[in-house]
């Protein structure tokens, strides 16, 4: 790695293409016979907002260097929020997800504080009692009138303009990756400045970034609070796509798989969290495809445990690419052009 | 003296206690405008210790220290770049995942204001100052011979190019104070020349007054316009090069043998 990657050179072009193919995707719904495609449409959205909850987690851990285990409650808080908004305010689904980001953000920001005295393991604890206390809270009896308690909130799945011709998860997929398209984009505006410049140095030395005239405390605190809007936004996508929301959707498990999302697609990377939302739904699934179709060729008795597989699939991709799949693509990338240059020279 | 009256650094009785340990006892010594001054001690004398109340990562117990005639001791430590003192650190505390041209613009950060909602937006003001940001990164970057590094990630580089980063990254706030530690540790005898005329290069060309901590004795006496002594946190001496040298107690505390 010679260049940091926020200096490299036709990122723009390449990541805007991209874009452009995800938003080509729903059209095949046109021509495509597919009676799941809604499905897919269905597990596109799951991908998009996962890859939002993992994009706040990285500008925290990956950019800033702090830790948290407690993403799922900031995830439930702006479900909720959402959730809460349309049904008791009758509000259009579209505008509860500023004010999700909002809500989370004061909440991320709240929470910030405490976690300025804590670091490393200590701050993976105290977001980790975040991550537990939170499904209980929702569940409490004394709220239970605006959360539904234990049996959560049903939404109405939001129709499309009638214009657009778009079935109804064709339209959704639409707002998650308009959604994604402003975060993501939020976050490389953020990261190229000064202010992403800073969030990095403190990670990477807070001392020296003191005497560089950083406030540690101001940026820490406001890392975690972006961190945590931009995944309520993802956690009130969540709830509209759903259109239902209940406690025990938002667990410690939950956290735990945006933290596996953001490490096999790449600490520190923004493709890498495309990467990580990707893989968390089609990874989650397909181990348990995997474990039917072990079961079914070597006419297994008993069902092999889809997380076993899960497990292995994980361990062989931290040990092949220790750097997550994007940094994977990045040193074949590097390796490829070393080996044309070599070659043109001999 | 003549009428180039106020210092524009002022130590004046500074104690630090560590628990029962004294690391520094009453120090006092000024230090002139467009001077460099070299601060010298044995292992321990308490140098670095005066280094980071300088930069405010420590609170002396007693004693008063002044920049340009006002007290820094009620400036928070992010504000004191702002007043106008860079520093570097003896072990050299570069953003190891940053480029150095990275390292270097976060130098700047205290000459920069956009907010967080103007970057995220990336309005019209912010390309602007970040296109001086860069370009003044650059300037330094070449400045201190670094324009084949510019777009490497300090993690690897050698270590006297990580040196010189660390000088880019410490002009870049345009200091009135350059508080250099050590920066002459293990770099070998040219490097050491080089740096020796990057020092005076940055007090004549950039108009930066430094103070220097060193153990490299030829480079303080060559290149300084006065040192200060201190050995077990005291001050033992502060004069001319050539008057601390032939000090009594500077030979028999710190050098063992006139050198």
């Amino acid at each position: 790695m010679t260049t940091s990657w926020a200096m490299k050179r036709g990122v723009g072009v390449t990541s805007i293409l991209f874009w452009i193919v995800l938003a080509l995707l729903p059209l095949i719904g046109f021509v495509s016979e597919s009676s799941s495609f809604d499905y897919y449409m269905f597990m596109g959205q799951s991908m998009l907002i996962y890859a939002i909850a993992v994009l706040g987690l990285n500008l925290l851990i990956g950019f800033n260097g702090q830790i948290s285990l407690g993403h799922s409650a900031f995830f439930a808080l702006g479900a909720y929020t959402a959730a809460i908004l349309m049904n008791f305010g009758g509000w259009p689904y579209w505008a509860t997800l500023p004010i999700a980001a909002v809500v989370c953000f004061a909440a991320g920001l709240l929470f910030g504080f405490p976690a300025l005295k804590l670091e490393g393991h200590y701050l993976a604890l105290a977001t980790f009692t975040l991550a537990i206390a939170v499904p209980q809270l929702l569940k409490y009896k004394a709220i239970a009138g605006w959360t539904g308690g234990v049996g959560g909130v049903l939404l109405d799945k939001p129709d499309p303009p009638e214009w657009t011709r778009l079935s109804p998860d064709q339209w959704l997929y639409y707002v998650c990756l308009a959604a994604a398209i402003l975060l993501f984009w939020v976050v490389f505006n953020l990261l190229r400045s000064r202010n992403g410049r800073a969030l990095m140095a403190v990670r990477d030395h807070s001392m020296a970034a003191s005497t560089m005239g950083i406030d540690l405390a101001r940026y820490k605190t406001i890392a975690f609070g972006i961190s945590a809007g931009i995944t309520g936004v993802a956690g009130g996508l969540s709830a509209i796509t759903v259109a239902y929301v209940a406690p025990d959707s938002f667990t410690l498990q939950l956290s735990i798989s945006f933290l596996v999302g953001l490490v096999v697609g790449g600490i520190a990377s923004l493709p890498g969290c495309l990467v990580g939302g990707v893989f968390i739904v089609l990874v989650q699934n397909s181990a348990q495809s995997i474990s039917d179709w072990m079961k079914a060729t070597f006419a297994l008795r008993y069902d092999v445990p889809a997380w076993a597989i899960y497990g292995v699939l994980l361990l062989l991709l931290m040990y092949f690419l220790p750097a997550g799949i994007a940094g994977g693509f990045a040193q074949a990338r590097t390796w490829w052009t070393m080996r044309g240059r070599r070659g043109r020279q001999q | 003296m003549t009428e180039q009256a106020t210092p524009l650094l002022s130590v004046r009785g500074v104690t630090v206690r560590f628990g029962g340990v004294v690391a520094l006892d009453d120090v006092t010594f000024d230090v002139m405008p467009g001077q460099i001054a070299g601060l010298i001690g044995p292992n321990g004398a308490g140098k670095t210790t005066l280094f980071n109340c300088l930069s405010r990562l420590y609170q002396p117990s007693r004693g008063e220290i002044l920049f340009e005639g006002q007290s820094i001791l009620s400036v928070p430590r992010h504000r004191i770049p702002m007043i106008g003192i860079g520093r570097t650190f003896q072990n050299v505390a570069l953003f190891d995942r940053l480029t150095v041209l990275e390292n270097v613009m976060v130098g700047r950060h205290s000459r920069t204001s956009a907010g967080f909602v103007e970057n995220a937006l990336r309005l019209p003001s912010v390309g602007r100052e970040e296109a001086a940001v860069r370009d003044k990164a650059m300037d330094l970057i070449e400045f201190m011979n670094l324009s084949a590094f510019t777009h490497r990630v300090a993690a690897g580089l050698p270590f006297p190019i990580r040196k010189r980063v660390e000088l880019a990254r410490a002009l870049a706030a345009e200091p009135k104070l350059l508080l250099l530690d050590e920066p002459a540790a293990g770099l070998n005898h040219d490097e050491v020349h080089t740096l020796e005329g990057q020092i005076r290069r940055v007090r004549d060309v950039q108009g930066v007054t430094v103070l220097l901590v060193e153990h490299h004795m030829s480079l303080v006496m060559s290149v300084s316009d006065k040192v200060v002594v201190v050995n077990f946190g005291r001050k033992i001496a502060d004069g001319r090069p050539e008057e601390v040298r032939q000090n009594p107690d500077v030979i028999r505390a710190y050098l063992g043998t006139a050198a």
